[in-house]
């Protein structure tokens, strides 16, 4: 077998799994800096009330590029990241089942945000409409990067779907014998049902932008009621994506926090079967539930009360999940690395945003919430403690297993407990600006809400800088880690990942593994 | 964060804070929903606390048991774990129980919807605009002669939003002319947009809806108190969707149907002298003494351009006569071009659009009324 070849072309031609792996985590950990760092620009214009740093059309262009680079650039290729690294490991098989377009899914991303960030410099500016582009503000009244836009949601669309079944190929058909589907670890689980949703939802979003695409240049009218067409089917096609769009992000997530928290309890997981069952039934309830988002739109009565009960109905498998997490934990032998710290505090923080996503699936009250501040503390609340958490818990977990040698526990914790506090002092007062009445996506704010912004944006620097933290542990590990050449890093770690030596050796499980 | 940190950072923020002028008058560190004036909106407002409290409740047990295992079974405390990793008992009754206290929200929600859904016959009509970015308020009555409507325009000076003069305790969020209603009154707002998507929410009165470009949505509201109520848009609609507020003032039924009376008064006066006729010669004259004074110094005696573009034979003193109209008044945002709608008067708006398309041998043998020239204004 050969090794990995030398220099840039290693990279550029990778068809190794593990080297994709890498190249998606280390563009998602770039997109993630550049993603907040545009959240530093909008908390701190949002520190005291007044314009003050940057006019209210780029300050609308930084909550967009916010929203689109976070999403799309950080958190999917991260999770893509950590499939393309674990799954194959996770069920025996020797690399993806289709390594070349694994290649391809991953080169298409740089190209996609050069595309997308280039609207920063050009004349009119990026887009300027929000992550969810609703129109006619994205079509009729947009800039004219608009369409530099449309075509970089569409290759990032055609790198999901690729990732996508690449994935769904390789569970399906690369399994060690003996590894039954309900033997998989959850990770696996979780990503394969992510990948049926990305499979389902990216060809809508793809639709959506080409009606806009229409609508913009060829004189279409998709979108626009002047020409007979529905301002409003842009955003029941939109949520149609987004409402899955959000599990796509969230379910990976609830698979790390399925491996490491019965790690560090020293106690297999409770309730496996359940978790796989709650998994499906949340991405079944996901193409449900979209209009929730719509709420104030105009719907008739029986539109709202469906929609209100349908979105009730995901709290049921949410809880069970949270309720097997913690009873994973009762009567364990408890003990606190990083990578567990950060799993606690998702199972808590997630929590406190699932809470908060019941009361906004309440129609009557949400028709108050809705576009307020209190949506923005809401999701992330999911989406940074959810998302985020895990993948800061999952590279702590795997880094020793990837690289032979161990982070700096210490550093860990450290950055662990400044992003807790951080976060928390940047979202937690955001619930009661919105409760207050204070909308989302404004570049400034009447003086009532002053107090509250401020402890925000003092939380955002916080989180920011523990960021820094992060990246700078990664660094020194990677050069000048202890080594570590153990197979088990963790004591009682469970998983084939953990039958192999640290560092991975380039190709591994040439022969399947025996599963016992 | 230890104790001495808490107080340092609370000590940071309210002298940076404190330091802002006029936040000493204003309701600080308010964390709940505002209360409603309206029967509806109360029953809202309780809806909101009942689910808050189930999630509160429900998060206190949660978290209890998860800091009860986290101090309890900890390896250093020399706990072997168990290994049990199923109980189909246990999983059933946690499905089950959240199904329940769910229904039990379920019921309460949806009596206040079907409420908010109340369809009957309203006392007044109110059609929203939503506008890049103001609010147009137009009051129908059964004759349409008789409406009522104006534009609602942001009115703090941009000298405060840009940090040169200290921020009043309504900063962003007053009007020059807000919309009056009279208490309780059951009102039906019809709601719609002129170009994106905006959303009208006033808190106080529990209603946020999208106006909606080519829709109109329908909501409802009874205040039951006089005052003025403050919201805002609630829609990204573009570069200052921050800065177009809403205010609301509700009055006794007998001061509102004296405002209104004298709005219609006041509107029927304005129409009466806009409709008037004038002749093209005299709008012609008049419109030169006009163009000198507002138009010559940027496109020159001649209609020639300058710092302007050229009127002389251009696309848009001999094209639609409605778009340019809306040059004159509404300007040309990004470019030099001002709006001059609220300099100049109706009549003398008329005469320079006339002036300009019959001056500088342009000839469209074309004029334009004051009453075109209102209608523009009134978004009709």
């Amino acid at each position: 077998m050969a090794g990995p070849d030398k220099g840039f072309s290693r990279w550029l031609l990778a068809t190794n799994h593990k080297d994709i792996g890498i190249l998606y985590l280390w563009f998602s950990f770039a997109m993630f800096l550049l993603g907040g760092s545009f959240a530093m620009v909008i908390r701190a214009e949002l520190f005291q009330p007044g314009l003050q740093l940057v006019d209210p059309n780029f300050f609308n262009q930084m909550t967009t590029m916010h929203g689109l680079v976070m999403v799309f650039g950080a958190i999917m290729p991260a999770f893509v990241g950590l499939a393309n690294y674990m799954i194959p490991i996770m069920i025996g098989a020797p690399d993806m089942a289709l390594p070349r377009m694994n290649n391809l899914s991953f080169w298409i991303l740089p190209f996609a945000f050069a595309i997308l960030a280039s609207s920063l410099f050009m004349e009119g500016g990026a887009p300027n409409f929000g992550w969810t582009f609703y129109a006619p503000l994205s079509t009729t009244y947009a800039p004219p990067s608009v369409t530099f836009f449309i075509f970089g949601v569409h290759l990032m669309g055609i790198s999901s779907i690729m990732g996508a079944i690449n994935i769904v190929a390789t569970i399906f058909n690369l399994r060690a014998p003996g590894m039954t589907l309900m033997k998989m670890p959850l990770f696996v689980w979780t990503w394969l049902i992510t990948a049926f949703l990305l499979i389902a939802v990216m060809p809508v979003l793809a639709g959506a932008v080409t009606m806009m695409l229409m609508d913009i240049h060829f004189g279409t009218s998709f979108f626009s009621a002047a020409g007979g067409g529905d301002p409003v089917l842009f955003q029941h096609i939109f949520w149609f994506f987004g409402h899955p769009e959000v599990y796509i992000i969230i379910l990976p997530a609830f698979g790390v926090v399925s491996e490491i928290i019965p790690t560090f309890s020293r106690k297999p997981l409770f309730g496996y079967a359940s978790m796989v069952y709650a998994t499906a039934a949340i991405a079944f309830l996901s193409f449900i539930v979209w209009a929730h988002h719509m709420f104030t739109v105009g719907m008739p009565l029986v539109g709202e009360l469906y929609f209100m009960w349908a979105t009730m109905l995901i709290a049921v498998p949410t809880a069970a999940k949270v309720f097997n997490w913690i009873t994973t934990m009762f009567k364990g032998a408890l003990t606190f690395e990083t990578p567990m710290l950060f799993c606690i505090a998702f199972v808590f923080l997630f929590t406190l945003g699932g809470l908060t996503g019941l009361m906004l699936a309440i129609a009557p009250a949400d028709m108050q919430y809705h576009d307020s501040y209190f949506v923005v503390a809401h999701f992330h609340y999911t989406m940074v403690a959810g998302a985020i958490f895990s993948i800061s818990a999952s590279v702590y977990y795997w880094l020793p297993k990837w690289t032979g040698r161990m982070y700096n526990e210490t550093m860990g914790k450290v950055h662990f407990w400044i992003a807790f506090i951080g976060f928390n002092l940047t979202f937690f007062p955001q619930h009661f600006l919105g409760l207050a009445g204070m909308p989302r996506r404004i570049p400034d704010y009447s003086i009532q809400f002053a107090d509250f912004n401020m402890i925000s944006s003092i939380g955002a620097f916080t989180y920011g800088l523990a960021q820094l933290i992060f990246l700078f542990n990664i660094i020194r590990t990677i050069y000048f880690g202890e080594k570590t050449t153990e197979e088990q890093t963790w004591e009682s770690a469970r998983g084939l990942e953990w039958t192999l030596p640290s560092p991975l050796p380039f190709h591994t499980f040439e022969r399947p593994p025996a599963i016992k | 964060m230890t104790k001495k940190g808490i107080v340092a950072l609370s000590a940071l923020i309210s002298t940076l804070s404190l330091s802002l002028p006029g936040l000493a008058n204003v309701e600080r560190f308010e964390t709940n929903m505002t209360e409603s004036i309206t029967d509806v909106g109360k029953e809202i407002y309780d809806i909101h606390m009942l689910v808050f409290w189930i999630c509160v409740a429900a998060g206190i047990l949660v978290f209890l048991f998860m800091l009860y295992t986290i101090i309890k079974y900890r390896k250093s405390n020399g706990h072997k774990p168990a290994t049990f990793h199923e109980n189909t008992a246990v999983e059933i009754t946690w499905t089950v129980i959240p199904l329940i206290i769910l229904l039990g929200m379920a019921w309460p929600a949806s009596k206040t919807l079907i409420k908010i859904y109340d369809t009957s016959e309203a006392d007044m009509d109110i059609l929203i605009t939503g506008y890049q970015w103001k609010w147009r308020y137009e009051y129908l009555t059964n004759d349409e002669n008789d409406n009522v409507s104006f534009f609602s325009v942001l009115s703090t000076p941009q000298d405060e939003i840009h940090n040169i003069d200290p921020k009043n305790n309504n900063y962003l969020l007053e009007v020059d002319k807000p919309l009056v209603l009279p208490v309780n009154k059951k009102v039906r707002f019809l709601i719609t947009a002129n170009d994106v998507i905006h959303a009208w929410w006033v808190p106080a009165l529990a209603v946020k809806k999208d106006a909606i470009p080519g829709f109109v949505n329908e909501t409802w509201a009874t205040p039951k108190e006089t005052g003025i109520y403050r919201g805002q848009c609630a829609e990204l609609c573009g570069k200052d969707h921050g800065f177009m507020p809403i205010v609301v003032d509700i009055r006794s039924e007998e001061d509102f149907n004296a405002w209104l009376k004298e709005e219609q008064a006041k509107a029927a006066e304005i129409k009466a002298l806009t409709s008037k006729v004038f002749s093209m010669k005299e709008l012609y004259d008049e419109g030169e003494k006009v163009y000198q004074k507002a138009c010559l110094a940027c496109h020159g005696a001649n209609g020639e351009g300058g710092i302007g573009k050229a009127i002389a034979k251009s696309a848009i003193a001999m094209g639609d006569i409605n778009t340019h109209m809306d040059v004159i008044v509404n300007g040309v945002p990004g470019t030099a071009m001002q709006a001059f709608g609220s300099q100049l008067t109706d009549v003398e708006l008329a005469a320079v659009t006339t002036f300009q398309r019959n001056a500088f041998g342009n000839n469209m043998n074309e004029t334009v009324q004051p009453i075109d020239i209102y209608n523009l204004k009134q978004g009709q």
